[in-house]
């Protein structure tokens, strides 16, 4: 289907009421039994993780570093597979198929769920190219049509504005707030069902940072989302569910408005009081 | 029962303010404590120079109160607290108000004790002595249980408020018959009838107070519902953690 | 606890021993400072004196002539004789090192990503690593010895496509390392970053990683070319030298080098000059070239 909509907001799916905090929704993406060894001879970097990304609602992850939420997104998008030795066991189920399934289509994969990373990532080409180039990954639009999704992503990732007149000039010319939100631009433009954000802010100031997690306010109407974050009042002020990952396993899940006033676990609280060590 | 000592803050300075909130939450806890008794007793005992003086020390309290606030606000502002500390910190604002309020009706009782001080006594003060006596056990079990972070206590507190109301209505009952008996004792009835729907409101806000104990302490609210008709059926709330 | 007593000020003495090695350190830094100094000058007056006798020597024969016309026997004896030029080496050297980059490239790329993209840590990856940078140091007489046996025995004779094929094999070391370490210096979240938008791993490193890495790339191949372009002994062994233009490749094909050599050899004062002015082109000509890669380099920032 090809976006020949040229309001920018009646993407697809329509307008979804907000979900509150707490409100459970299907889950998007089931992960179940999940282990993951970065080696043969190395011990697991995750351990038996059972959770669910309910749908179209935002997941915080959080726990200290090296505690195994990174490695968990990665398994998601199955990014890990880019490097020899890196393993998964378990299951990660979308639509009732396993994505850890050696049969899946990797790309396709990808395509169904984006990701953005800590450091902006632009590539070294216009602006324009850049949303281009993951379009022309998995569809042939006409010029028009490409121009109506990119301005769409691109409202969508609220830079439109900023971007407009200089669409044809080098991306690597934005600040990093700017760079950071095409990076956003770039993975909606897919049309993903998925959006992984791996630290999105830290590289960030506090106001593209804020601007940021008002884009996943936003973009939480049309996406699944999770987001890997240290800070914990980011997540706190952005995802609907948060887990806390701790050595590998995952302490506890639970609404945002119960995590950081009455979390179950004597770990969790440690560690987002900031009694850790 | 073991105070759920918390393990330290990586930042110290963050720990040190928090026990000094939980300081001053105690001392104003304290001064509350011995208002409410010495007003009692001041009124028993018919002595108004007590009842004087407790008159005069409630600004302390209040100002007490304001301190608290500010500190707290200070203190949500500045450390953005979480979980346990959030819990501490909100609790600890709410419970000064609530120690305000008692501090009130202390004080309250002891410009009444002036007054029925200068009144014919009655014959006898028992149900009121009682009466006080058992709202002074649940402030103090709510102000240790405070102290302490001992949710034991204040389920206890919570669940046994309602002896106090029971008694109440005694008194209520006994009053109306003093003033029924001779219209002299109807300036002191009414007061002491004040006085003790005072001590009745202490016990609703010593309740309050265990009620934050308890949320601040394990996380979770009580139950709307207060035990009213039989304690027995309620005799064991929740097992302590 | 410790019962030592720290502080944060200093007592007179601490200040003192403070004072006596910051003293120190300060002395040992200017020392230390007026060597490197003196090492740099006299590297510089070595490269400086250098270049002076270049321009004095070679610039007399920096005329038309030298860049018109082919080799002619000496005018020693005979002032009406014709002098010569360098026109057949110029065209040379053009030649084959611009074969032997267009040969060399291609497979130093090719080979360079393998490296970076491909063969990351493993032990025939770290093997062909070692190989080329072997093949980088190697002393270019024997790469022209390789060719000589390879090429010219069996061809029968000296020939440019051998020239060019023994400076291919020079290029293919510097191309591989400039390649593979330019590639290296790209984020891997770019990488992660194309892959995650679901494209195959040839679109990633075709599209975007060259692209990312193109200034250092075109830098390598630059100085590749700038060291062939001096290369003397290869040539010897395979095109050998000529003393007219050709652009028949199966012939021997002259060179500055060889051309340098041959006339500096010659014992004739007029020879001798043009051969000065050979080497002032060959140096000029990769000066110009380091610097315009060096322009390339700072564009990349």
């Amino acid at each position: 289907m090809s976006m020949t909509d040229t309001t920018p907001a009646s993407g697809f799916g329509g307008i979804q009421a907000r979900n509150d905090a707490g409100v459970t929704a299907e889950p998007r993406i089931s992960v179940r039994n999940l282990d993951f060894y970065y080696g043969p001879t190395l011990p697991k970097a995750l351990k038996g993780i059972n959770f669910d990304l309910p749908a179209r609602q935002v997941t915080g992850m959080i726990g200290p570093s090296g505690c195994g939420k990174s490695t968990l997104l990665r398994v998601l998008n199955r990014m890990y597979s880019l490097y020899n030795g890196q393993r998964a066991e378990g299951e990660v189920l979308m639509d009732g198929r396993n994505m850890l399934d050696p049969k899946i289509d990797l790309n396709e994969l990808r395509s169904r769920i984006g990701m953005v990373f800590q450091k902006p990532t632009p590539f070294p080409m216009t602006i324009w190219e850049n949303i281009a180039f993951g379009i022309r990954l998995h569809e042939k639009l006409s010029k028009a049509d490409m121009a109506v999704r990119i301005e769409w992503a691109l409202t969508r990732a609220a830079i439109w504005n900023e971007v407009k007149d200089r669409l044809h000039t080098s991306a690597m010319g934005l600040s990093g707030g700017q760079q950071q939100r095409l990076c956003i631009a770039r993975s909606i433009a897919v049309r993903p069902e998925v959006i992984l954000l791996d630290e999105p802010t830290s590289a960030l100031d506090p106001i593209s940072t804020l601007k940021i997690e008002e884009l996943i306010d936003e973009l939480k109407r049309d996406f699944t989302i999770a987001i890997v974050t240290h800070n914990m009042q980011q997540a706190a002020r952005c995802a609907d569910q948060v887990a806390f990952f701790y050595l590998g396993e995952l302490i506890e899940v639970a609404p945002a408005g119960q995590m950081f006033t009455a979390p179950k676990h004597q770990k969790t609280q440690e560690y987002i009081t900031g009694r850790f060590g | 029962m073991p105070t759920n000592e918390p393990s330290q803050h990586i930042v110290t300075s963050y720990d040190q303010e928090l026990k000094r909130l939980r300081a001053m939450i105690a001392r104003m806890g304290g001064l509350v404590e011995q208002q409410v008794a010495e007003s009692t007793r001041a009124l028993v005992r018919r002595d108004t120079d007590l009842a004087a003086e407790v008159v005069a020390r409630d600004g302390e309290i209040d100002a007490l109160e304001r301190e608290i606030e500010q500190f707290s606000v200070r203190l949500l502002a500045l450390r953005q607290p979480m979980a346990q500390d959030l819990r501490l910190i909100i609790a600890c604002m709410k419970v000064s108000q609530d120690l305000e309020r008692i501090g009130d009706y202390a004080r309250n009782a002891g410009k009444r004790a002036i007054v029925i001080a200068n009144q014919p006594a009655f014959s006898s003060m028992n149900g009121f002595s009682r009466l006080a006596h058992l709202v002074q056990e649940n402030l103090k079990g709510a102000i240790d249980a405070l102290v302490n972070d001992d949710v034991a206590r204040a389920d206890e507190v919570w669940a046994s408020d309602e002896q106090v109301d029971d008694i109440y209505n005694g008194i209520f009952r006994e009053l109306l018959t003093f003033m029924m008996e001779d219209p002299r004792n109807i300036t002191a009835a009414t007061h002491l009838l004040f006085v003790a729907k005072n001590l009745e409101r202490i016990g609703d806000h010593a309740t309050n107070i265990a009620e934050r104990v308890h949320f601040a302490v394990v996380g979770e609210n009580l139950p709307d519902e207060r035990p009213k008709a039989d304690v027995s059926a309620y005799a064991v709330v929740r097992a302590p953690e | 606890m410790s019962t030592t007593t720290m502080t944060f000020t200093r007592t007179p003495a601490e200040e003192a021993t403070a004072r006596a090695m910051s003293r120190r350190r300060r002395v040992m830094d200017q020392i230390i400072r007026l060597f490197c100094i003196g090492a740099t000058l006299v590297g510089l007056f070595f490269l400086a004196s250098i270049l002076f006798t270049l321009l004095v020597k070679g610039l007399p024969r920096l005329d038309l002539i030298t860049f018109t016309r082919e080799f002619q026997p000496t005018t020693y004896g005979d002032d009406t004789a014709p002098l010569g030029g360098l026109l057949h080496a110029i065209l040379g050297t053009l030649v084959q090192s611009g074969m032997g980059v267009l040969i060399g490239v291609p497979i130093g790329i090719l080979v360079g990503t393998y490296l970076s993209e491909y063969a990351k840590g493993t032990a025939l990856g770290n093997a062909v690593r070692f190989v080329s940078d072997v093949l980088l140091s190697a002393p270019s007489v024997l790469v022209g010895l390789f060719v000589y046996q390879l090429v010219v025995l069996p061809t029968g004779g000296f020939s440019a496509i051998a020239g060019s094929i023994a400076l291919a094999i020079l290029v293919i070391p510097v191309v591989v390392r400039t390649t593979e370490d330019m590639l290296q210096l790209l984020p891997n979240t770019l990488r992660e970053a194309v892959i995650g938008l679901g494209a195959p791993k040839w679109k990633m490193i075709t599209l975007v990683a060259y692209r990312a890495a193109l200034s250092g790339i075109v830098t390598g191949v630059l100085l590749a070319f700038a060291r062939i372009a001096g290369e003397t002994a290869p040539l010897l062994l395979t095109s050998f030298g000529n003393n007219v233009v050709s652009w028949n490749l199966g012939n021997a094909m002259g060179s500055l080098p060889i051309a340098i050599y041959q006339q500096a050899n010659s014992g004739f004062p007029d020879l001798i000059a043009v051969a000065w002015t050979g080497a002032l082109i060959v140096t000029l000509g990769v000066l110009a070239i380091n610097i315009t890669a060096r322009l390339f380099l700072a564009r990349r920032k």
